[in-house]
């Protein structure tokens, strides 16, 4: 992720959101840090414990474990099949890696690409949706989940939520 | 997923989800049935701490890694209703609440600031604020510079390299004061430096600072949030708004955290940065948590926030009005009278009423306030505001004491000043008292 361009949110649906928190099983992380303090291994470690598979990708520390996954150099190594790819690179970088999704996307079964906090690439976007994939921008799965299911809500922050439910603790 | 996609990031599609109305969220911002019981109103978490399913979770929770609760005075359940409702009506990202309005202001300004560091603040504001800034702040290392507010340029004209905020109160205590916000917003713009709401006087029901491009909303949770004079607090809230890495004035958002393994906030929280760090530094290291039955008086009071402050401001026009005719009244300074200099000032930034907490000057001078404070009967002569009671102070025999003159003067709290904060009592018995007092003058 990168500082700045946290204004002009996407205001996208919560259901959307949800749906997409619920049905994804595998994530591969493009961008993922072996530095257990960078904003990625955060999300990573989080994530792994709401029960996502997290498939670490970093071309510079291919062949090494994070939080005991393997790493990868690109998308295209990952064996089987991924859910989502969630892009921890800057909005330029985030243009080639779309067209690599889509390219890959028939064959590994993505549907979801999901930029991180920071991360806005418009025209990739629309690539991407034009080959049928779902789109989400400038936003942080993590904090997303933390703030559909109520733990966001334990620091503070403002979750825009309003409903007489009982809080549901996870998708 | 496969049969029903969706294209979210189409700009066409402007349909958006419901945005509930204000009155809506005071209610229910932040408080949903308890998940386990289904507690419609939020319990009181009267606990010091938190159980760790094991070693590697708690290890998560120091670091920051995942969201929960460790320990009240750096986060508590019911506080957490409270720091989101006050966020969500603010229009904010992410709020902190202390145990006083004085303590938010500390946590915000230790969050911004480094030794050396120096910022700009409206003289125009509460006297304990003068306090703070000028006096114990100084013996930190922080100077505050305090300018005129009447002419926003004085904001620019007291910039240093080493300003690295600007604080005021839009709707100011105890003079009436109505600052213009939007021109000094511009400034602190080109600075590159955050702009400081102080919130209270006017609520956000009144006033919308971070629709004006406010960066941080302070607010004593103990005036009108709060509402009946029950529960000490305070909470800063933060817009998210605010790039902390435009330049090189904010190291404490933007530089590894030695206290954290270096942790850089704004990177790794975005748009909550600065209330995570205010909390995660700032209150664990200070202390100054608010307690959380302090938190369910404010929860319960802020559902009426609303209706108080549609009343507060009724009433507070009545008396104004009344005592602008009174013969033994030397002036009245509440912005919502037409012959106030801030009217039109009022009219932009507060639509819905001036406040309910103003000044007037007798003619009698300093022994007239101090006599008119002691003969009241239904007024209650205290330091507060915000109250459900109607209360009346001369600030300068009581909160505005330790100033000089010079700088009660400036501060709008004169020798012949008596402050007045309307309640919510029949308008027909606020306005008996003062007059029965006024005639023994």
């Amino acid at each position: 992720m990168t500082a700045g361009d946290h204004g002009g949110k996407i205001p996208y649906d919560d259901d959307l959101l949800r749906r997409i928190l619920r049905d994804v099983k595998t994530v591969a992380m493009v961008g993922a840090s072996p530095k257990w303090v960078r904003p990625s291994s955060f999300a990573m470690k989080y994530l792994m414990g709401k029960g996502f598979r997290v498939i670490p990708v970093n071309p510079g520390h291919a062949g090494k474990t994070i939080l005991g996954e393997t790493v990868y150099a690109n998308l295209g190594d990952i064996p089987g099949t991924i859910d989502m790819v969630d892009i921890f690179r800057n909005s330029e970088a985030a243009g080639p890696i779309t067209d690599e999704v889509i390219t890959l996307a028939a064959d590994k079964g993505i549907r979801v690409i999901w930029m991180q906090l920071g991360v806005r690439n418009d025209e990739a976007a629309r690539k991407a949706e034009a080959a049928g994939l779902t789109v989400i921008m400038n936003r942080c799965p993590k904090i997303e989940y933390a703030r559909l299911f109520g733990e966001l809500s334990w620091g503070g922050v403002n979750s825009d939520i309003i409903s007489s439910k009982r809080t549901k603790l996870s998708p | 997923m496969n049969d029903d996609h969706e294209t979210g990031n189409d700009p066409e599609d402007t349909a958006g989800p419901h945005e509930y109305g204000f009155e809506t969220r005071t209610i229910h911002a932040g408080a949903r049935p308890d998940p386990v019981t289904g507690a419609r109103n939020t319990p009181i978490y009267q606990t010091t701490s938190y159980v760790f399913d094991d070693v590697d979770h708690a290890a998560d929770l120091f670091n920051l890694q995942t969201f929960g609760f460790i320990y009240t005075r750096i986060g508590n359940p019911t506080v957490a209703v409270l720091e989101e409702r006050i966020a969500n009506l603010e229009g904010g990202r992410a709020g902190v609440c202390a145990a006083s309005g004085h303590a938010a202001q500390f946590l915000t300004f230790f969050t911004l600031l480094e030794p050396g560091d120096e910022f700009i603040a409206s003289r125009n504001l509460y006297g304990g604020s003068i306090t703070q800034f000028g006096l114990s702040f100084k013996r930190l290392g922080w100077t505050c510079h305090f300018v005129d507010p009447a002419d926003p340029e004085n904001f620019r004209r007291a910039l240093t390299p080493k300003c690295k905020a600007i604080f005021l109160e839009v709707l100011a205590n105890p003079g009436g004061v109505i600052v213009d916000l939007e021109p000094v917003i511009d400034i602190a713009r080109e600075a590159g430096i955050p702009v400081i709401v102080d919130n209270t006087m006017a609520t956000p029901y009144l006033c919308r600072p971070f629709d004006w491009g406010a960066d941080i909303i302070l607010h004593s949770t103990t005036k009108f949030l709060s509402g009946h004079g029950t529960a000490m607090g305070g909470a800063l809230v933060e817009s998210g708004q605010f790039d902390w890495g435009q330049n090189d004035k904010f190291p404490s958002m933007t530089e590894p955290e030695p206290a954290y393994h270096g942790l850089t906030f704004h990177e790794t929280f975005g748009d909550f940065g600065f209330a995570t760090k205010a909390r995660a530094v700032a209150l664990r290291d200070f202390g100054p948590a608010m307690a959380p039955v302090n938190a369910f008086f404010t929860l319960t009071g802020l559902e009426t926030l609303h209706l108080r402050m549609e009343r507060h401001v009724a009433n507070a026009q009545a008396v104004a009005e009344f005592l602008d005719r009174h013969p033994k009244v030397a002036w009245v300074s509440y912005a919502g009278l037409k012959s106030n200099p801030y009217y039109d000032l009022a009219r932009k930034y507060l639509p819905k009423g001036a406040g309910s907490v103003f000044t007037f000057g007798l003619k009698g001078g300093f022994d007239a306030g101090v006599k008119l404070v002691e003969s009241v009967n239904l007024l209650s002569h205290l330091a507060n505001v915000g109250d459900t009671r109607s209360l009346i102070i001369h600030p300068a025999s009581t909160t505005h004491r330790q100033l000089t003159e010079e700088q009660q003067v400036n501060a709008g709290a004169g020798p012949d000043v008596v402050r007045l904060s309307i309640g919510l009592e029949n308008i027909d018995d606020i306005i008996f008292d003062l007059e029965q007092s006024l005639a023994g003058l």
